[in-house]
């Protein structure tokens, strides 16, 4: 239906414009099918140092800082990964590879000690940085002084408050001491946000000077990097061109003498920029609406979908707690529990009338896969067969169970107990996905006899922090809400147990609790505290698939697609292999094009 | 003059102060945060962003955070972008020259182009040119300029393959092939915002001269023998400017703050994009200082049409 209604829309503009050469836009050569999750596996090719001409990178957000530990966005980190990298890398299978270390630290080769709690980093001797100074322990060392200033505000901190001390064993050696035993002894240093800062370039700019001086504000904007590229000029907010930088370790590489990273624009123009015309090498989540990426990609002609996996689950989140606003200030506090969320039949129900396979399919497309579960992906889950399964639509059992719980079809169709109507008040986010998801679920609702009022509230303010924002995830003042959210690393115990009694997020607290839900369970909590303990990577495992199961029991969370990234290349670049561990950009130095 | 110029200056201060402050409060009271892209990712816990609103200075009243802006306002420093930490003034700097050049030239161009037709339409009212100029200047101010922009990409950049539709900041114009790029990637933006403003002013014009042509100075400038084009020009069309001038003269400041839509739709960044993404970040330094520049040049600039007025009417007296 959607296909229609665009090519509806194409031949309304060729009248328009009296231009039948635009009627041509629906037609042109087929291109090969998009690749599945998984991508193309980067083959080592050796290419050589500079002899590509300018890579073109398409982000429609446009990158405004470099320097990653001050950035509030993925493009921010993206932009900065040419230039800065960390000392290891988090590669597509979840496992780290080396970038400025010889190898990684484990038990085995003594790098990890005392149960995870000191790490010891042997850093490679031949790194230099862009200026050709070299690299070495006391830049690591400082990268973690730079950020355990609370006054630098760092929007990197967490990957350093656990930290008790980083020293330099010798100039290429160091140590990082945790505070506590840890099972990811890793967590610091390594991946998107582990950036390595220069030491001689930041020197004077820790605490409040990091924002407020004027060197440091030069140097956040054009940081010296250890990367296969440095940076030639770069206009906040719009476009940043890069240029080889001569003292990368690696000979061979990079293969491009020049990168322009431009931002920008919108999802749908990127997508056709990179599968129709051309216009550049590289776009970024192409959250494009189903019909209309399918069309770009097997007509466009110039470049090919690449979709990989992330943990990012859209998923509903279930109010515990009455927000009825003649509570006033009692609102949302765990004293006053839902009138009718908190019996299990009606969450139940609510789950069973929903289809997730419709809305991945005709709204997510490509980029959306429907999903039973939160862990639906490696190692926790391999394959659609075992993450889709069990939560199929069933319009009968959940009219069943809402009959069992005693609610009764009133005149108008909706179902009443006690003189309480089934009405639900469902927000999210505006974005033309989510208010079609809306607009499916609320019709299945209809149809088990419950009553949806829809809301949507504009991204900024959906998810901001502010403690007089009413409208935001923190308070939620609905009875259903809608986000995206995934764990950041493979293991999935940090993520899962943000949804800990504990962490109710309540007045008192100034709703900055990251359990919105409101949701307590006992078992839960327990399970986490047991996970939190564990140092031993297969066990932790079995806790995140036990977690995610009394999610699944209890109803708490309702997933509905699992969501892989998508972006566009060009069909004469090679050598990616992007990792949803890791920013899109970690393997760029291996990229190149082929004639 | 000099007086009447002084004393407009000396009443724009408490108006510009009074804008200021409406502004900020406007700004302080609307929901969003800055580091709101954050808020679904665990990995920036509450406690993290806390920290880095209170190193921004939100969490201060918001009267205090007034005063705390406009004192370092007086001072020449207009503080940082929470986005990119850097100087609101030279973001503002870079984002001016492409501004003025796509979005300046198609002012330009649209009064260049709006007048001769606004004139040759009124000579001749109801003739085949002013029904064709009418249709277009309808057509060109109903149209919102993000279809005619899309309409444009899908038939030039997308079909014939002729124009980008990426706009390239970074070009240095340094040789004749630098300056072609630079024109071709500059028509679209430039037709689209062209086609937009030359709709209203050709309107206004035509209506100027119809209004003037009747009048009874203009039947003496004929029978004293002058020639028509003289009539038209020295006579009709001088006295039909001053309308126009305050169109023009207030529209100037527009140019300043850029154009959202088209800027958006091209991927120009200037002004106009650095202004909606700061609201949507809720980077307040850096919407303060646009708006607060533009409320400036709108006062300005009803000062210049004032005094425009007294050069093309020398009835008008100040004093």
């Amino acid at each position: 239906m959607q296909r229609h209604r665009n090519r509806r829309t194409l031949h309304l503009l060729g009248l328009l414009t009296i231009l039948s050469l635009l009627i041509g836009a629906c037609a042109g050569p087929a291109a090969p099918a998009a690749s599945g999750p998984g991508a193309p596996a980067a083959e080592p090719v050796r290419v050589g140092r500079g002899v590509g001409d300018t890579l073109r990178i398409l982000y429609w957000q446009a990158p405004t800082i470099l320097n990653t530990h001050l950035a509030t966005g993925t493009k921010d980190f993206d932009a900065s990964r040419l230039i800065l990298e960390p000392l290891a890398a988090i590669g597509p299978d979840g496992s780290y590879v080396p970038l400025l270390v010889e190898e990684i630290p484990t038990v085995a080769n003594g790098g990890v000690e005392d149960n995870g709690r000191i790490i010891t980093w042997k850093l490679r001797k031949d790194v230099k940085w862009s200026d050709g100074t070299d690299f070495t322990a006391e830049d690591v060392v400082f990268t973690w002084q730079y950020c355990a200033d609370p006054k630098t505000a760092c929007t990197t901190a967490t990957y350093f408050v656990d930290i008790e001390n980083v020293e330099a064993i010798d100039p290429h050696t160091v140590r990082v001491t945790w505070k506590t035993p840890r099972a990811n002894p890793y967590f610091a240093f390594t991946s998107t946000n582990g950036r390595i800062i220069q030491k001689a370039q930041f020197a004077n700019c820790i605490g409040e000077a990091a924002s407020t001086a004027e060197e440091c504000q030069k140097a956040n904007l054009a940081p010296i990097g250890t990367g296969p590229y440095k940076l030639v000029e770069f206009k906040p907010g719009d476009v940043v061109t890069y240029e080889i930088n001569e003292h990368y370790r690696d000979p061979d590489k990079p293969f491009y003498k020049n990168v322009i990273f431009k931002g920008g624009g919108d999802a749908t123009s990127a997508a056709r920029a990179v599968l129709q015309t051309g216009d550049t090498d590289w776009a970024w989540n192409l959250q494009v609406e189903a019909a209309v990426l399918q069309q770009l990609a097997e007509q466009g002609g110039a470049g090919d979908l690449v979709i990989y996996n992330t943990a990012n689950v859209e998923r509903l989140l279930i109010n515990f707690t009455n927000v009825d606003p003649a509570l006033g200030d009692e609102r949302g506090q765990l004293n006053h529990p839902h009138p009718f969320l908190t019996d299990i039949n009606v969450r139940k129900a609510l789950r069973a009338a929903i289809d997730n396979r419709t809305i991945a399919e005709q709204l997510y497309g490509p980029a959306g896969f429907p999903t039973c579960h939160l862990l639906w992906y490696p190692p926790y889950r391999s394959g659609i067969e075992e993450f889709y399964s069990g939560c199929e639509q069933d319009l009968d059992e959940a009219n069943r169970l809402l009959d069992e719980a005693g609610w009764v079809r009133g005149p108008d169709g909706v179902r009443v107990k006690d003189g309480m109507r089934l009405s639900l008040l469902f927000q999210t986010s505006v974005n033309p996905l989510r208010q079609k998801t809306q607009e499916l679920i609320k019709q299945w609702w209809a149809e088990i006899g419950v009553e949806t009022e829809l809301k949507s509230v504009d991204a900024s303010v959906f998810f901001g922090s502010d403690a007089g924002n009413p409208d935001n995830i923190g308070h939620f003042f609905a009875d259903i809400q809608m986000y995206t959210t995934g764990a950041s690393e493979p293991d999935a115990i940090t993520h899962l147990c943000q949804w800990v009694s504990s962490e109710a997020s309540q007045r008192e607290n100034e709703w900055r609790g990251n359990n919105n839900m409101r949701w307590q369970n006992a078992e839960f909590d327990a399970i986490c505290e047991q996970a939190r303990a564990s140092l031993d990577p297969e066990e932790r495992r079995q806790y995140a698939l036990r977690l995610n199961d009394i999610i699944n029991e209890d109803v708490a969370m309702i997933p509905l697609v699992a969501r892989p990234r998508v972006a566009g290349a060009a069909k004469t670049l090679k050598g990616y292999n992007p990792s949803g561990w890791d920013s899109e950009m970690w393997d760029v130095a291996n990229w190149y094009s082929e004639r | 003059m000099g007086t009447y110029i002084l004393r407009r200056l000396v009443f724009a201060v408490p108006t510009l102060i009074g804008i200021s402050m409406i502004l900020f409060l406007i700004l302080a009271l609307a929901p969003g945060d800055p580091l709101a892209q954050f808020a679904a990712d665990p990995s920036v816990p509450p406690e993290v962003r806390e920290n880095i609103r209170r190193q921004l200075g939100l969490d201060d009243p918001i009267h205090i955070q007034y005063l705390k802006w406009f004192r370092s306002m007086i001072s020449g420093d207009w503080g940082f972008s929470f986005a990119s930490r850097a100087p609101v003034a030279s973001l503002i700097w870079q984002r001016l020259p492409q501004t003025l050049l796509v979005v300046g030239s198609a002012y330009v161009l649209s009064v260049l182009i709006a007048i001769p037709i606004g004139v040759l339409s009124s000579i001749r009212p109801y003739s085949w040119f002013d029904n064709i100029a009418t249709t277009f200047a309808f057509v060109g101010f109903s149209v919102p300029t993000f279809f005619t922009g899309l309409v444009l990409i899908l038939v030039f950049s997308v079909n014939l393959r002729w124009l980008p539709f990426i706009y390239d900041s970074t070009l240095r114009v340094n040789s004749f092939e630098t300056f072609i790029l630079q024109i071709k990637q500059m028509i679209m933006p430039v037709t689209v915002l062209a086609l937009f403003q030359t709709g209203a002013m050709t309107r206004f014009v035509r209506s100027a001269m119809l209004d003037n042509l009747p009048q009874d100075y203009t039947r003496t400038a004929r029978s004293k023998g002058l020639a028509e084009r003289t009539v038209i020009i020295r006579h009709v069309l001088r006295n039909s400017l001053i309308p126009v001038v305050t169109l023009v003269a207030l529209g100037v400041p527009t140019i300043f703050s850029g154009a959202i839509v088209t800027e958006q739709i091209f991927r120009i960044n200037g002004i106009g994009e650095l202004l909606i993404k700061s609201i949507q970040n809720s980077d307040t330094p850096v919407v303060m200082a646009i708006t607060f520049i533009f409320a400036t040049l709108v006062v300005l600039f009803n000062l210049i049409a004032d005094v425009i007025y007294g050069i093309l009417d020398p009835r008008i007296r100040y004093d």
